[in-house]
C-alpha cells in the first residue's frame, strides 16, 4: 500500500492504532470462516466514529478497498479482506454511552461484546435478547451487520427487532443517524436496511438498542429421544398446541458427545437426540406450560424428561448447547457450520437427507439446531490439511443446502452470505430481485469499496444482476468468490 | 485456498535458529495447533486482547501466530514476538474454549523455543533476572533479601520504603513495589499434630515468594489443616516448587527442583505414598506441582513425581474433599473473592473457597465482577510486562473496590501482592489476604494479623 495512505491513516489512529507488519496482518487474514484467506495491507483500530469517519474518508479518495471488523467470529467469511486494503477493527469501540431503562433503550459502541450489555444490566433486571451462541464474543456492531439470531430469538425476534437507530459512517466517510431512541420514527427505515446488511452499507458506529425486561421465571426441560424423528415429532406437537416457547433446541448423538466430553452435564450418549424446551414469562402459568410441554413430548416417545432445578444446572445446559460448536473441535481437527433453513414439518426428511449426503462422501455430519424456526446447522467434520476432504465438505455442503432450497427452504437463517454463500444467491433471488439489491447497495456504496465481493454475486463498481455468476460453491477463485474485484 | 498448512515444517524465512538447531516451533506436536477451530469464543475472556482490542494478542491470533511460525507462513518478527510474549498464561482461554484447546501445551512451546534461542527480553534486566531465578526460589535468601525492608515496616517507615522506591532505577523499582506490609516470619516446626481426633496426614509446601511475603499464611494454613484434624509435616529442606522457571521456559532447572522436594518430602513423609495429601497454598504454583509427574518422566525420579503430583492438593481443595469440621470463632467481615488464575483456570478450584469462607459466621463474600479475570501478576509477569500489569491491577482495584467490600480474599501469593500494591493507592487500610487467614481466625477466635480495626 502507498506510503502516503499508511502516513494518512497513522494520522488517524496514531502508531499504536494500526498494525502493518506482515506476521501481524496475517491473524487478519480470516475469520471463523478458514476456507478461504486474504491478508489485508493494514489494520487499523480507530477509537471513536470521527475517526472511524476521516479513515473511511482517506479510504474513499485513495480507492482502497476497505472492511469493517468485529470480533471475526462469522462462520461465513463476512471479515475475508478480499483485495487486501485496509480492515477497520471496531474492537477497541467498546463503550456503554446511556442505558435509559425508563425508556428501554441503551446507547452501545460497535465493539461491545454482546453479552458484556447485559452483564452491565441484568442486575437492575434487563438483558439484550439477541443471543448468538458466540455472544460472549461476537460484538454488537457484528449483530447488526449480520441481524444475529440465537435460541431466544423464536420468542423474541433478531436483531433487527431490537435495534432502534444506527450511527454509520456511509461509505464516502460521512457521518448520518438512521433511526434513533424514538420508536417508529417517519421516513424509511434506513435502520431496518441496514441491519442484516453484513458490512455493505457503511461502518455502524453506535447503535440504540432495545433492553428487554428479564422474564420472571423460566422452566428449562430437556427431552431425551431413541430418534431424532421422535424429537421433530414432539417439536411440532409443541408448536401445534400452541406454546410458544422461548427456545426449543435440537442436539443429535454425535453433538451430544462433544458437549458431554467438553463440560460433562451428564447427557445420556445413546440417545439419538435430545431436545432442550424452555419457557419463559410470569411465573404464574409456566409451571402449567412446563406440564403440557411434557405430556407432549412423552407422546412422542420421549425415553425421559429432566428438569433443570436450579438456576446453575440451567446456566450449564445452555452452555453445553451455545458451544456445542466449538465443542465439535473435539471430534475432529476442522470443521464447517452450515445455516439451512427449511419448514419445520420437512425437519425429519432434511435430515434423512443430511444423513445420506453424509454416507455418500463419507463425511461426518453433526446436527444442533433451533428447531422452532427450523434453522439447522448440520456441522461437517473434516481436516483441513486434506484437499480432497475439503473439496467433499464443499461438495457436500452446496447439496445440503440445494436440498434445503427444494424444499422451500433457505440458506442461511442466521450466519449470513459473506462469501461463503454467494453463489447461492441466484439460486435465492431472482434476477429482477438481485437487480433491485444491488441497486440498493449502489445508493449507499456506490464505489464497491466498503466490503468488496460481499453479499452479492458480483462486487465492485460492476454491481449488475446481469453480472451474476452461477458457478459452484466450491470455485474460491471464480469470479463472485474472491476475485471478484 | 490460500496455502493449506502442512504437517512437515517448512524452510524458515529469517528465522532459522542461529544454534543451527531445530526449526521455530518444531518442538510442538502438531495436534495442538488443530484443536483449535478458529471460532473466536475464547476472544472476550482474554484480558490482552481485551485491553489491546488486537487479535495478535488473543488466544486464537496467538495461536495463529506460532502454527504460522512453525508451519513457515510467518517470520517471527520482534512486533510477534512481542504479542507472544504479552501472553499472561492465565489459561482464561483454556475454561472459555470449547474445543478443549490445550493452550498452555503451545504457548509453552514458544517460551521453549524463546529460552533456547533468543537472549532474555530486554526488559528484564539482569538484576532482575538475577532476583528472579536466584533469590525468589529459596526461602532463605529472600527472606534476608527482604530483611531490611521488614525492619524499616516494623519501626513504622514503610511508606519511607516505598518513597525510597522512586529514587531506586526504574527497572529496580518495579520488583521494590511488589513489597507488601511484611508480617514477623514464623519459623514453623517440622512437625504440628491434629487437633481433636485425627483424620489425616499431610505435608505443607511452604513457597519461597509464599513464605518470604506472606509468613502468616503458611501458619494460618498449618494452623486450619491442625483443626480439621490433620497431622502436619513441614519438611525445613524443602524448596522451590519450579513454577517460576518452568513458566519461563527453564525446563531443567524446574526439574532439579522438583525433585528435590519429591526427595525431602518423601524422607520427612516416611515415603510419598504414607501420606494424604502434599498441601500448597499458592495457586499459581499448584498447577506445576501436579504437573511433577510430567516434569520428571523418563528421570531417575519418575514415579516419585508422579506420585507427588498425584497427592498434590490445594489447601482449599483438600478441605472440602476432606469434609471440614465447622469453625467456632466468627469473624465480621464483608469480603469479596478474587479467582486466582492458577485455582480458577489451571486447576478449576472455584467452589471449594467459596464453600469454606461461607462456614465462616459472619463473613459475607460479595460478588466481584470479572473474578476470574487476570490481576496481571500472573508470575513473573510486572516485571516482564510492567505496563500491561500495571493496567490489569488497576483494572482489578477498581472492581474489587467497586464492591464495597473491605477485604479481598484470593488463593496466591502473585495476586495478593499485585492487589496490595493497586489497591493500597486507593484505600492504604485494605485487608488483602489468603482466604485460609480467614479461616484460622475463625478456628482460633484470633483477629488475623493484616486486619486492621477501621478497615
Ligand atoms: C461458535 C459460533 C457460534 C455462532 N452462533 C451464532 C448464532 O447462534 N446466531 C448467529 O446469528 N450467528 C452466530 N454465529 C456467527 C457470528 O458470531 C455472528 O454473525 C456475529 O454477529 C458476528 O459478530 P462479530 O462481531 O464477530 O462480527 P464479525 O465476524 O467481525 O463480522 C461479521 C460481518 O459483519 C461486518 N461487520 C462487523 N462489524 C461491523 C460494523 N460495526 N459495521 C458494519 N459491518 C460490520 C463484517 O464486515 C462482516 O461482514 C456464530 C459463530 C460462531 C463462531
Ligand atoms: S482457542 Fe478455542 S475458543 Fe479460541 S478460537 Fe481456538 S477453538 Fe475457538
Ligand atoms: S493465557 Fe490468558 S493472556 Fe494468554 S492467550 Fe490465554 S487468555 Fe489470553
Amino acid at each position: 500500500m502507498d506510503a502516503k495512505i499508511l502516513d494518512q491513516l497513522r494520522a488517524v489512529v496514531g502508531p499504536a492504532g494500526m498494525i502493518t507488519n506482515d506476521s501481524e496482518l496475517l491473524v487478519y487474514e480470516c475469520d471463523g470462516f478458514t476456507i478461504e484467506r486474504n491478508k489485508p495491507e493494514v489494520v487499523v483500530f480507530p477509537n471513536d466514529t470521527a475517526q472511524v469517519s476521516r479513515i473511511v474518508k482517506i479510504c474513499h479518495q485513495a480507492k482502497v478497498p476497505f472492511l469493517p471488523r468485529g470480533a471475526g467470529t462469522s462462520l461465513a467469511g463476512g471479515c475475508l479482506p478480499i483485495g487486501g486494503g485496509v480492515v477497520i477493527s471496531l474492537a477497541r469501540m467498546k463503550r456503554i454511552w446511556e442505558v435509559d431503562s425508563r425508556n428501554r433503550f441503551a446507547v452501545v459502541d460497535p465493539g461491545l461484546v454482546n453479552v458484556w450489555l447485559t452483564n452491565q444490566i441484568k442486575s437492575s433486571g434487563w438483558h439484550f435478547a439477541p443471543d448468538p451462541s458466540s455472544q460472549g464474543a461476537c460484538t454488537i456492531g457484528g449483530n447488526v451487520a449480520t441481524n444475529s439470531g440465537g435460541p431466544h430469538t423464536l420468542k423474541y425476534g433478531v436483531t433487527v427487532n431490537h435495534i432502534l437507530g444506527v450511527e454509520m459512517v456511509l461509505p464516502d466517510g460521512e457521518i448520518v443517524m438512521l433511526g434513533g431512541p424514538v420508536e417508529d420514527s417517519p421516513g424509511y427505515d434506513l435502520t431496518g436496511v441496514t441491519v442484516g446488511s453484513e458490512g455493505t452499507f457503511g461502518v455502524a458506529c453506535r447503535s440504540w438498542v432495545r433492553i428487554t425486561r428479564n422474564p420472571h421465571g423460566y422452566r428449562t426441560l430437556l427431552g431425551v429421544f431413541e430418534t431424532v424423528d421422535d424429537a421433530t415429532e414432539a417439536i411440532s406437537g409443541i408448536i401445534a398446541a400452541g406454546i410458544v416457547p422461548a427456545a426449543l433446541e435440537l442436539l443429535d448423538s454425535l453433538i451430544l458427545r462433544a458437549v458431554e466430553e467438553a463440560f460433562g452435564f451428564g447427557f445420556p450418549l445413546d440417545a439419538g437426540a435430545v431436545l432442550i424446551m424452555e419457557v419463559d414469562g410470569i411465573e404464574a402459568g409456566l409451571d402449567e406450560e412446563a406440564s403440557r410441554i411434557e405430556e407432549i413430548a412423552k407422546k412422542a416417545r420421549a425415553r425421559e424428561i429432566r428438569r433443570a432445578d436450579t438456576e446453575a444446572q440451567r446456566l450449564l445446559l445452555w452452555k453445553c448447547r451455545k458451544q456445542a460448536f466449538g465443542a465439535v473441535g473435539r471430534l475432529a481437527p476442522s470443521y464447517c457450520t452450515q445455516d439451512g433453513v427449511v419448514p419445520r414439518t420437512r425437519l425429519p426428511e432434511m435430515l434423512r437427507t443430511i444423513r445420506s449426503i453424509s454416507e455418500k462422501y463419507q463425511i461426518k455430519i453433526a446436527n444442533v439446531f433451533h428447531a422452532g424456526d427450523g434453522n439447522l446447522h448440520p456441522i461437517l467434520l473434516f481436516d483441513e490439511r486434506d484437499s480432497e476432504q475439503v473439496k467433499k465438505v464443499l461438495d457436500a455442503s452446496t447439496e445440503i443446502l440445494d436440498a434445503c432450497l427444494s424444499m422451500g427452504g433457505s440458506v442461511t437463517g442466521e450466519h449470513g452470505i459473506g462469501v461463503e454463500k454467494i453463489s447461492f444467491m441466484p439460486k435465492l433471488f431472482s434476477p429482477a430481485d438481485l437487480g433491485m439489491f444491488a441497486r440498493l447497495r449502489k445508493a449507499f456504496n456506490p464505489d464497491g469499496l466498503c466490503s468488496p465481493g460481499k453479499m452479492l454475486p458480483t462486487a465492485g463498481a460492476c454491481n449488475e444482476a446481469g453480472h451474476v455468476h452461477t458457478d459452484g460453491a466450491h470455485a474460491p477463485n471464480k469470479p463472485g468468490r474472491r476475485a471478484a474485484l | 485456498m490460500t496455502a493449506a498448512a502442512t504437517k512437515t515444517p517448512l524452510p524458515l524465512a529469517g528465522c532459522t535458529p542461529a544454534d543451527g538447531g531445530n526449526p521455530l516451533g518444531a518442538n510442538i506436536d502438531y495436534e495442538y495447533f488443530m484443536d483449535c477451530v478458529h471460532c473466536g469464543l475464547c476472544l472476550g475472556s482474554c484480558p490482552t486482547y481485551v485491553e489491546t482490542g488486537n487479535e495478535n494478542d488473543s488466544p486464537r491470533g496467538r495461536i495463529y501466530l506460532w502454527r504460522a511460525v512453525a508451519d513457515g507462513r510467518a517470520e517471527l518478527s520482534p512486533e510477534a514476538q512481542g504479542h507472544l510474549n504479552l501472553c499472561l498464561e492465565c489459561m482464561a482461554c483454556e475454561t472459555a474454549c470449547p474445543s478443549g484447546v490445550q493452550y498452555h501445551n503451545i504457548i509453552h512451546s514458544f517460551k521453549k523455543d524463546m529460552t533456547r534461542l533468543a537472549p532474555p527480553a530486554p526488559t528484564v534486566t539482569a538484576l532482575q533476572r538475577f532476583m528472579l531465578f536466584n533469590l525468589t526460589p529459596f526461602r532463605d535468601r529472600m527472606r534476608l533479601a527482604l530483611l531490611p525492608v521488614r525492619i524499616l515496616q516494623m519501626i513504622g517507615l514503610g511508606g519511607l520504603v516505598r518513597l525510597g522506591g522512586k529514587l531506586l532505577p526504574k527497572s529496580l523499582r518495579s520488583m521494590q513495589e511488589i513489597v507488601p506490609d511484611l508480617h514477623a516470619h514464623h519459623n514453623l516446626p517440622e512437625f504440628l499434630p491434629a487437633i481433636g481426633p485425627r483424620r489425616a496426614k499431610v505435608g505443607l509446601m511452604l513457597g519461597c515468594a509464599q513464605d518470604a511475603f506472606f509468613p502468616q499464611a503458611n501458619l494460618a494454613t498449618a494452623l486450619v489443616l491442625q483443626h480439621n484434624g490433620c497431622d502436619v509435616v513441614i519438611p525445613k529442606a524443602q524448596g522451590c516448587c519450579g513454577a517460576l522457571h518452568a513458566h519461563a521456559g527453564l525446563d531443567k532447572e524446574a526439574a532439579t527442583l522438583a525433585m528435590t522436594n519429591c526427595h525431602v518430602f518423601d524422607k520427612a513423609l516416611g515415603g510419598l505414598a504414607d501420606c494424604d495429601a502434599i498441601i500448597n497454598n499458592a495457586g499459581g504454583c499448584g498447577p506445576v506441582i501436579k504437573n511433577y509427574g510430567h516434569m520428571l518422566e523418563g528421570g531417575d525420579c519418575t514415579k516419585e513425581g508422579s506420585l507427588f503430583g498425584k497427592k498434590a492438593k490445594d489447601i482449599m481443595e483438600f478441605l472440602a474433599e476432606l469434609g471440614p469440621v465447622k469453625p467456632k470463632y466468627p469473624l465480621k467481615l464483608n469480603a469479596t473473592y478474587h479467582d486466582a488464575c492458577g485455582l480458577a483456570h489451571a486447576q478449576k478450584i472455584r467452589s471449594q473457597p467459596r464453600q469454606m469462607l461461607a462456614m465462616i459466621e459472619g463473613l459475607s463474600l460479595r460478588p466481584l465482577n470479572e473474578s476470574e479475570f487476570c490481576c496481571g501478576a500472573a508470575g513473573s509477569y510486572n516485571i516482564t510486562q510492567p505496563e500491561m500489569s500495571n493496567t490489569l491491577g488497576e483494572r482489578k482495584a477498581k472492581n474489587v473496590l467497586e464492591t464495597g467490600a473491605e477485604a479481598v480474599l484470593s488463593g496466591n501469593v502473585g495476586c495478593l501482592l499485585q492487589m496490595i500494591r493497586h489497591i493500597r493507592d486507593h484505600k492504604p487500610n485494605f485487608w488483602v489476604a489468603h482466604p485460609v487467614e480467614a479461616l484460622a481466625a475463625a478456628y482460633t477466635g484470633k483477629r488475623p494479623v493484616g486486619l486492621r480495626k477501621n478497615a
